[in-house]
Formats: C-alpha cells, sequence, structure tokens
C-alpha cells in the first residue's frame, strides 16, 4: 500500500514550487551593489603557443577596471586531480599543472588566457576583444591513438599524452589471457562511448566577494559541493585559509556531473574581487558551457567475451583509451579506472576480468564524470558484447545474461573484478521485466510495423552499478586523495520545527522534500515543519556534495544518524520531564511515554523544554537538541537492472523511434516512488540522448563542431516514448540504515546498450549483417551501416 | 551585441527610406539576426524593424486566385491562414522551428536570409511564386542564386510573395535532428500544366528544381514514377548530419513521400 506521508509516500515536491514561479535564486539572479563583470578571452585554436598578449589599449577602456592574463597566477597552484593512478609498471600519472588562466601555451578551444574586469558586460566585451594576443598555432592533437603514437604533446614538459596505463586487477592479467587463449568461443566488439556534453539548463556562474575589514572571501557559484571547492581552492590553488573562505551554491539549475569541478573561473573572480575591491561576477554564455564545461564519456573499446558453446561466460577482456581532454579535471582519473574498470564483471558470475585503461591527453576540453560516470561506459561494453555473443552463438539474449547471473544465495558476492556486492536479485528483475514486455506479442508487432514499411527490433540489458560513492577506506585504497563521508546536522529549534543542515547538494534531486519525510518519520511530525539547509559551507557540516547517487545512501545516512542521537537525546529529557528513567521511556509517533503507564511528553514540549531549562539536570544534559554526525559506510551501494526496449527502424532514412521502453530497477528501499521515478525518466532521457542524439565532434583541428545546438542534438520530449518504471523488486541494502542504493543514474547507464542491441536487432531481422553502429545511432549512421551492410 | 540604434517605421516608404542610410539593417522577426548580433557576428548602427508596418502583414487572395502573404508576416499567421486555402503551404509554416519561432519569424526574412537549410524557399521555388519588392517583382526562378545569396539589392525590402495554388501539393521534411531544420525537404506541387519539385537543405547551390522528377510526376503524379530517377550527389551538401550521398538518397525518398501524401 503506498503511504500517504513519510517515507515511502509520493510527496510532491515542494521545491518545484520556487523553480515553476520564478521564485528560485541561481547564482546569476544575485545582485551585489557595485558589482562588476568579468569577460574571459578564449583561444579559437586547440593548440597554440602563447607568443605575447597586449593588453594595453584594453585596460584603458572606458569602464575597465582590471586585466588578467596567465602571467598573474603563474606562482599559485594548480586545479588538482583527486585520483591518484598509478600505471601498470608501478609509476605515478602524469599530473601537469592545471592554471587558472593559460600561460606559456593554449591547449583546447576555450582554454582561457585572459580576463577583463568592467563595470558592465558591454564594457568588459569590448575591452576582451581589444586584446591582442599573438598565438602561435601548432597542430592539434585530437585523435588518442594518433596522440599516443606521436611524438608532438599537449603538455611538453611530461613527454608523452599518457596520462597513465591501468590494470584491474593487473595479478590477473595473465590468468584471463590464458582462459581467452583456451575459450571455445571468443566474441570480439570494439566500440566508441561517444563525448557527450553535460549541458545543463543553467551555465555555470561565480561572484566572488571580498571582505577587507576581516581579509575574508566569498564564493556563490554554481557546485554541486561547495565544501569540496572550498578545500580545492584552499588547499591547493590560492591558499586562501579555509576559515577566510565561504564557498555558496544557491539553487543550481542541473549539473550532471559537470558542477562538481573546481573550475579556473572560480579562482579568478576571487582574485579580482580582492584586486578591485567589489564584487565581481562571471556568467557563461551558452558557446563557453559547450566549450569549457567538462565533457563526459569519450572511450575507445576493444572488449572480448570468452565463453563456452552453451554460453557460459568464462571471461572479459577490455581494452580502452580514455580520453581525458587538455587537463585533467578533479575526477577524470577515477571515472576511466575505478567507477568502470571495477564494474566489468557486470551482474555475472564470469571467472575472470581484466581491464587496461589508457589515459590520453588531446587538444580538447576536459573530460570528467557525467550521470553514470564510467558505469555507462561499463555496461555499454559488457552488454553490446553479451548481445553479439548471444547472436554468434544462437542463444536467446534473456537465456544467456540469465545463465550466467549472480544468484540470490551467492551474496555477500566478490566480483572478478574486486567488488563486494552486497544484495540484489537479478533474475526477480528479469521476470518482472519479461512480465511487463510482452514478449508473446513481439512477433505481431512486427509484424505490424513491416506492414508500415518499418523493422521493429528488441533490445534488453542487464546492468549493476556502484555508487554511493564512499567507503573512504575503500577509495582510499583505490587513489582517492580525500575522504568520501557525508555529514548532517539535525537542528531542533525551541518552538519543535526543525532546521536540518546537510552535506549533499540539491541541484534538481530533491532532497528539500525527500530529507524531511525521513526525519519527520522518525520524529513523529510533520515534514512541513522540517527545512532542509544546504549549499552554505559556512551553515552545513563538512560534507562532500552530491554526485555518484550518493546524497541519500551517504548524506542521507547521516542525517538518520544525527536524528537517532536528537531522539537519544531527547528521551533523556522526557524522562526527566516525567521523572522517570531514561530506560523506561518509549518514544512512538512522536510522544515519549514511560513504558506501562499514560504519563506521556510530546515531542514539541520536549523541543521547548531543551531551551528552556529551568530545573534542568545540568550536570546530566546539556541544555538544547542539535546533532551532528558524519557517516562513513562500509561499502558502496550496488542498485542493479533490467531494461528493454522495441525501437522502429525506417530502412529508407535510417531513422529509429523509441516505440516503448521498460525500465525495471532494484533501488533497495524507496523513500519517495514519485521522485524515484523521475531521477529513471531523466536518466533514460539522457541515456536515449547518447544512443541516438548526442555527440560532441572535434575536427582534425580541434574545432569542436558540434559547438550549439544548431549540431548538438539534445533530446526533446518527441524523441522519447512513454516509459514503464518499475521499482518494485527493491532488495535493501545490507549496510546503510535506511536500506537504500541510489537511483540518480541508473537511467543513463542502462538505456543505452538497450537501444543499440533493439537497432542492431531490427537490421539483423531484415537480414542487414549489421552487428555494431557506434552511437549516436543518427539516421545518416544506422542509413550507412545497412548500405554497406 | 553591440549598441545599436532601432527604428519602426508606419510604412514601406519609411522603412525604405531609412534603410538608405549607412549601416542601415532591415529586421523582421530577428530569429536570424538577433542571434547573429548576439554573437558580434554583424555590427548595424540602425535596426528597421519591418513589424509595425500594416500594408506587409497578412494573408489574401488575389482576384487571380494566388495566395498573397505580406511579407512580415509570421509563420504562426501563415500556417493559420494559408490552410484554407493552400495547405501544403500551411503545413511547411506548421513545421518550422518552435512555437516561439513560428510567432516572431516572418517570410519575407526567412527568403532574404535564404538559408540553404530553410523551408520557405522550397515552396516558393516549387511553386514558381513571385516575390515583390518595394522596387519590382521577382520570380523564384531568378530569385535564389546559391546559399544565403539572393536577387535582392542593397536595401531592398521583400514586401509580398504571391504563390500561385496548385490543385496538390506538400512538403516532406527530414530535419537535421539538432537544428530540426531541414536536412532535405521537397515541396512538391501539382498543376494543371505539370509538376514543379523543389528541394531545400541539400544542395551546396541552395534551394534547386528537380527537373527529372518533374519530368516524371507530370507524366505519372504517383510515387512509382520516380522509380527508375537518382539523384547526383555531386555538389549536395556534406557534414555531420549527412554525407552527400545520404542527402541524395533521401532527396528521392522524401520527393516519393511528398508525392504520396500530397493533397
Ligand atoms: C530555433 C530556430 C529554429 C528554426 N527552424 C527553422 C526551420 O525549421 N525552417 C526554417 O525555414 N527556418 C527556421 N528558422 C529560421 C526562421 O524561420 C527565421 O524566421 C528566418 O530564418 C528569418 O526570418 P526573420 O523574420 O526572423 O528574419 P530576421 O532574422 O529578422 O532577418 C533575417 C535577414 O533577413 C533580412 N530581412 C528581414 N526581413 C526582410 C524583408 N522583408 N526584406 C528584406 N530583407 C529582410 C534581415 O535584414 C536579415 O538579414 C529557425 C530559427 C530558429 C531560431
Amino acid at each position: 500500500m503506498p503511504k500517504d506521508t513519510g517515507i515511502g509516500a509520493s510527496d510532491k515536491r515542494r521545491e518545484d514550487i520556487r523553480f515553476l514561479t520564478g521564485a528560485g535564486h541561481y547564482t546569476d539572479d544575485i545582485k551585489h551593489y557595485g558589482a562588476t563583470t568579468a569577460i574571459f578571452c578564449r583561444s579559437t585554436v586547440a593548440n597554440g603557443i602563447i607568443k605575447s598578449i597586449d593588453t594595453s589599449a584594453a585596460e584603458n577602456m572606458p569602464g575597465v577596471l582590471a586585466v588578467f592574463t596567465g602571467a598573474d597566477f603563474a606562482d599559485v597552484g594548480g586545479n588538482p586531480a583527486g585520483w591518484l593512478i598509478n600505471s601498470r609498471d608501478g609509476t605515478p600519472m602524469k599530473e601537469p599543472k592545471r592554471p587558472v588562466l593559460a600561460h606559456g601555451k593554449v591547449r583546447h578551444v576555450g582554454d582561457a588566457y585572459a580576463a577583463v574586469i568592467a563595470e558592465t558586460e558591454l564594457q568588459a566585451r569590448n575591452a576582451a576583444e581589444a586584446i591582442v594576443a599573438e598565438i602561435e598555432e601548432l597542430p592539434a592533437i585530437v585523435d588518442m591513438a594518433a596522440a599516443l603514437a606521436g611524438d608532438a604533446f599537449v603538455h611538453d614538459e611530461i613527454g608523452t599524452n599518457q596520462c597513465f596505463d591501468w590494470g584491474w586487477i593487473e595479478d590477473n592479467r595473465a590468468a584471463t589471457d590464458a582462459a581467452i587463449k583456451a575459450a571455445p568461443h571468443v566474441t570480439t566488439l570494439e566500440l566508441v562511448n561517444n563525448r557527450l556534453v553535460p549541458n545543463a539548463m543553467e551555465p555555470r556562474c561565480s561572484i566572488g566577494n571580498y571582505d577587507a575589514g576581516n581579509d575574508s572571501y566569498v564564493l556563490q557559484t554554481t557546485s554541486q559541493n561547495p565544501h569540496l571547492t572550498r578545500l580545492l581552492i584552499s588547499a591547493f590553488v590560492m591558499g586562501i585559509p579555509e576559515n577566510k573562505l565561504t564557498v555558496i551554491a544557491p539553487d543550481v539549475g542541473g549539473g550532471f556531473g559537470s558542477k562538481i569541478y573546481h573550475y579556473g573561473e572560480e579562482a579568478l573572480v576571487l582574485a579580482a574581487a580582492r584586486k578591485i575591491g567589489r564584487p565581481v561576477k562571471w556568467t557563461a554564455d551558452r558557446t563557453e558551457a559547450f566549450l569549457t564545461d567538462a565533457h563526459g564519456r569519450d572511450h575507445v573499446t576493444k572488449i572480448e567475451l570468452a565463453c563456452e558453446k552453451d554460453g557460459t561466460f568464462i571471461a572479459f577482456r577490455t581494452e580502452t583509451m580514455a580520453n581525458v581532454g587538455a587537463y585533467l579535471s578533479n575526477f577524470s582519473t577515477a571515472t576511466p579506472t575505478f567507477l568502470h574498470g571495477t564494474l566489468m564483471a557486470g551482474n555475472y558470475t564470469v571467472p575472470n576480468v581484466y581491464v587496461n585503461v589508457k589515459a590520453v591527453f588531446t587538444n580538447t576540453a576536459p573530460v570528467d564524470a557525467y550521470r553514470g560516470a564510467g558505469r555507462p561506459e561499463a555496461t555499454y561494453s559488457i552488454e553490446r558484447v553479451i548481445d553479439k555473443a548471444a547472436r554468434e552463438l544462437g542463444i536467446d539474449p534473456i537465456a544467456i545474461r540469465r545463465k550466467n547471473f549472480v544468484k540470490p544465495d551467492q551474496y555477500p558476492f566478490t566480483s572478478a573484478a574486486g567488488l563486494e556486492y552486497d544484495s540484489g536479485n537479478y533474475d526477480a528483475l528479469m521476470d518482472t521485466l519479461e512480465k511487463h514486455i510482452d514478449r508473446d506479442g513481439f512477433a505481431a508487432r512486427r509484424k505490424a510495423s513491416a506492414a508500415r514499411g518499418m523493422l521493429r527490433g528488441l533490445g534488453l540489458n542487464a546492468y549493476i552499478e556502484a555508487c554511493g560513492i564512499a567507503p573512504s577506506n575503500l577509495v582510499g585504497v583505490l587513489g582517492s586523495r580525500v575522504g568520501l563521508y557525508d555529514a548532517a546536522t539535525v537542528r531542533v529549534n525551541a518552538t519543535g520545527n526543525l532546521s536540518v543542515m546537510v552535506g549533499a547538494h540539491s541541484h534538481g534531486q530533491g532532497h528539500e522534500t525527500v530529507f524531511p519525510q525521513i526525519v519527520g518519520e522518525m520524529l513523529g511530525i510533520d515534514p512541513a515543519s522540517i527545512d532542509i539547509v544546504h549549499g552554505d559551507t559556512s551553515k552545513i557540516p563538512f560534507g562532500m556534495g552530491t554526485y555518484g547517487s550518493r546524497s541519500l545512501a551517504v548524506c542521507g545516512s547521516a542525517m538518520v544518524r544525527a536524528t537517532e542521537k536528537i531522539i537519544a537525546k531527547a528521551k533523556k529529557i522526557a524522562a526527566h520531564m516525567l521523572e522517570a528513567s531514561a530506560d523506561d521511556v518509549d518514544f512512538k509517533d512522536g510522544q515519549f511515554t514511560v513504558k506501562g503507564t499514560d504519563k506521556s511528553v510530546s515531542f514539541g514540549e520536549v523541543a521547548l523544554k531543551a531551551y528552556i531549562p529551568h530545573n534542568f539536570p545540568l550536570e546530566d544534559i546539556e541544555p538544547g537538541l542539535e546533532e551532528t554526525a558524519f557517516y562513513d559506510p562500509a561499502n558502496f551501494t550496488y542498485p542493479s537492472g533490467a531494461y528493454a526496449c522495441e525501437v522502429e527502424v525506417d530502412p529508407d532514412t535510417g531513422k529509429v523511434r523509441v516505440d516503448r521502453f521498460v525500465a525495471v530497477d532494484d533501488f533497495g528501499n524507496i523513500m519517495n516512488p514519485m521522485i524515484v521515478t523521475g531521477q529513471v525518466h531523466g536518466g533514460l532521457g539522457q541515456g536515449i540522448g547518447q544512443a541516438l542524439l548526442e555527440g560532441a565532434r572535434y575536427d582534425d583541428d580541434g574545432q569542436l563542431l558540434s559547438a550549439s545546438y544548431m549540431d548538438y542534438t539534445m533530446p526533446r520530449a518527441d524523441d522519447l516514448p512513454f516509459y514503464t518504471v518499475d521499482h518494485a523488486n527493491g532488495t535493501p541494502c545490507t549496510h546503510n540504515p535506511l536500506g537504500v542504493k541510489g537511483c540518480g543514474e541508473a537511467g543513463a547507464i542502462g538505456s543505452p546498450p538497450t537501444i543499440v542491441n533493439a537497432v542492431i536487432d531490427a537490421l539483423q531481422s531484415a537480414g542487414k549483417n549489421v552487428t555494431h553502429i557506434d552511437m549516436p545511432l543518427t539516421p545518416l549512421r544506422v542509413w550507412d551501416a545497412m548500405q554497406n551492410a | 551585441m553591440y549598441a545599436f540604434e532601432i527604428e519602426r517605421p508606419g510604412t514601406i516608404a519609411d522603412a525604405v527610406k531609412a534603410l538608405q542610410s549607412d549601416g542601415a539593417q532591415a529586421l523582421g522577426g530577428g530569429q536570424t539576426l538577433i542571434p547573429t548580433l548576439k554573437a558580434r557576428l554583424a555590427a548595424p548602427d540602425v535596426l528597421v524593424s519591418l513589424s509595425a508596418i500594416g500594408e506587409m502583414q497578412g494573408v489574401c487572395l488575389s482576384d487571380d486566385g494566388a495566395l498573397c502573404i505580406g511579407a512580415a508576416t509570421t509563420h504562426a499567421t501563415v500556417a493559420r491562414d494559408a490552410a484554407a486555402h493552400f495547405a501544403g503551404l500551411a503545413h511547411l509554416a506548421s513545421h518550422i522551428g518552435d512555437p516561439a519561432v513560428r510567432n516572431r519569424g516572418t517570410i519575407g526574412g526567412s527568403l532574404a536570409n535564404n538559408d540553404p537549410a530553410a523551408c520557405y524557399p522550397a515552396a516558393v521555388l516549387g511553386t514558381g511564386a513571385t516575390i515583390i519588392t518595394n522596387a519590382r517583382q521577382i520570380a523564384a526562378d531568378d530569385y535564389f542564386q546559391g546559399m544565403f545569396t539572393t536577387a535582392l539589392d542593397e536595401g531592398e525590402v521583400i514586401t509580398e510573395v504571391r504563390f500561385p495554388i496548385p490543385q496538390k501539393s506538400h512538403y516532406m521534411k527530414f530535419v537535421q535532428p539538432a537544428s530540426r531544420f531541414a536536412l532535405v525537404g521537397v515541396f512538391v506541387a501539382k498543376y494543371a500544366d505539370g509538376v514543379r519539385v523543389a528541394v531545400t537543405g541539400a544542395s551546396e547551390e541552395g534551394v534547386f528544381r528537380w527537373h527529372e522528377a518533374e519530368a516524371a510526376l507530370s507524366a505519372d503524379f504517383s510515387p512509382k514514377a520516380l522509380d527508375a530517377l537518382s539523384v547526383d550527389a555531386d555538389g549536395m551538401i556534406g557534414d555531420l548530419h549527412g554525407t552527400p550521398d545520404y542527402r541524395a538518397h533521401l532527396v528521392k525518398v522524401m520527393t516519393g513521400r511528398a508525392v504520396t501524401a500530397a493533397t
């Protein structure tokens, strides 16, 4: 039975009222007295030596307050990578400095080499145009294979374009090679996981403020994790003490990963605010977003699946080149390694897995985590090669997956790629999927499509992901330079309402609705009397922010722990008020009752007492009712799912239409089904976008061809089908208090292979010998593939 | 954007006069021009808005049965007001861009701009319409002179477009996935004295007539009539979204579908 309030109820998203009525406060909405505007000069070439920059004309133009070039930041630190990856030979990855402004060389189109601060945007733009930079263009390094083979380098000082050459698990390499050599059947697939532009609706924006009286700074910025940004600026880039820097991420209009990272523009507005003593704002335009937001994916992969003739998996072996672009963004070294390689056993009991990833510098925008981050790449490779193998062996695509699934009685299950899956039931997910898809009716639907000249295909997929990105212990072993816990403070106010300060940041996820549902249920009070405070380092405890579907699993757990502490203390206060021992006091539905009596006080009365501690046993109980908890889980969480779709391909034009899509997911326990469904819908939109529409393409000169919506195809409502979403098969996570797993990325992880498998099925049904098409499956690519088959 | 002045004359004569000043440029619905200004790719000193000129607005029938459309008429208005007289044209107008674009963009602006992927040029050339300016009348066959190039002189204003109404017509547009302009768009119009076929989006020379298809369809107005024909990929546009071969192929497919759908 769906509940109508509390945990498991589909409370409507309270934050949507302000978003939908224009009452939100995004960074660009913030107006400061005396505010000035920053505009950046950006490279129009992909690779070049900065010979000279003449700023004299710009400096003398009307309204100009300051001009900066790379030289002004030559002595400050670089923006670091958050994960240290070691190569197979034990050497650490190459980490060239990522400066605030390019100095000496520009390394991708959009790389900023100068900035102008002026009274108005118009004046700043005019002055930026008057800056004369002499940049000697060099041949662009764009293709990864060529970058590895060539002798021209994106960063001359490291003498290579290879950031690292990583093996996972290196000790399994020989066994995997041997298993593949001896296997009765090996299926090989070469594929590209296409580069994506994140395209948050709100472009990045940063405002720097400097308070000379206190020698302190405030940065208001579009961030998914303000504490991480503060830490990076303080400890690595600018050396501003953390206690002198407040970072505020107000309402943020979508991030999808691209706003996890610290960017040079944030450092620049702070430095500029200090220099001119006034607030400095920069707002990206859409072109800057295309050119400089960290892109996603961009892997070139060869995967082999070795199996018995009956479809039993023996080994997966993967070789991947992962593009990191011109500079290392903060998570860019973790994404293709630990968020990808560790998942390469998928949902399967396969005994041998080996993954080799070479990360490559190129003259393109930095690449980093984007919704799913590494896990879509893993799932795509695995599930595409399984489909190909099933076809080669003549085995049903569902049967071959079921044959190799980890079975419910095998948990906890340590995969051949080294992770310990705590719970799941992949067969149950597949059962539910089969119920929804009406496979028996497929033949008739295919016939009906054929009557209209259309080719119908059915595509399937199973996925597993690791999310709730945390355990500090585990990520520390894997190379993380930070801990990945989270934190929450529950503050009960004297009048009984609550402010809950959380380390997670909500930029569309609905925390402001869901988190109060949980605390409200635990305390037996109305969620409407609870407000979530997030995004301001001066108000919230030190949390690591929102990405990797971690907010509920990690920060939500911290919030539960802090609430448990509140209950424990409130019990003591209630016991005092009821003249009983705390052990004799029960707490239920917001009432504290002495066992076996009708003596009780309400939570609100206890709260008031905590702040008006007349006649309080001060030696036993402190006044006030506020608790903080930090939570560091024991493991990742492992959501999983089974997806299917049917597509129609128009053989005359190559156009693919998604006719129906079923997503069956195991997210563990569900706190708010409506919000979970919404998260799945959003993820599916992005995944179908990746499969059919989206692709960032650079030409040989390193110019971004798809640098606007004229050429970069965003999914629109009419590109997407109605979805069937089912998350009733949850197996609770075994190690966090809510039993939750995380649902933010699943849709984007599970859908691309589903779509591609369906299109291949459609083409094969027409006798076309097409075994693979690289995403996005645009009409052109599908038609081309059919011509050549 | 750079700073500029704006004028809103109420008559064609005043607009023509205003356009004679140095650095003046006409502003239709601004759907092409404003983004160009924002990107600082154009820097006119004065924009002369045509939106307040009553004599350039609206859709009507002339005495000789042609459909006359004021050049400052928006796509949305054409979609609505041409529907009863010329369904093929109304259908075309209703599939340009999105509602915001259709409520601002004008037929005159589209034709003056002559984007190689724009829709209206296919209808104008596919019907042999007449472009009327403040100075003269220009036959469609003389008007389009290649990508972004037309017969218009400096400062010349399109005031009206006159379409001979076909017995049957249709516009079949295969959209470029990102922009949703025409990757290939084909306008087919059947008249008592023959069929015209115009293709947009495909050629490096801009909109063109497919004469072989016109001859075949004039003899037999059915998709089968195209079976023996093929389109040369030479001179077709190649970009991220379509190779020359693909576009050449689509010209034939879309022409066949336009014939099937013509009403
Ligand atoms: C998101 C988007 C999607 C679009 N999709 C499509 C599509 O699918 N198909 C399609 O065909 N078009 C599409 N367009 C273009 C749209 O139709 C524009 O309206 C058209 O290209 C220009 O018309 P306008 O009235 O806006 O002209 P403006 O942008 O104002 O002007 C364009 C040019 O024409 C000149 N001009 C304007 N009016 C006249 C006149 N009467 N006489 C002489 N010169 C004049 C201007 O000086 C300028 O040089 C799209 C545009 C956008 C923004």
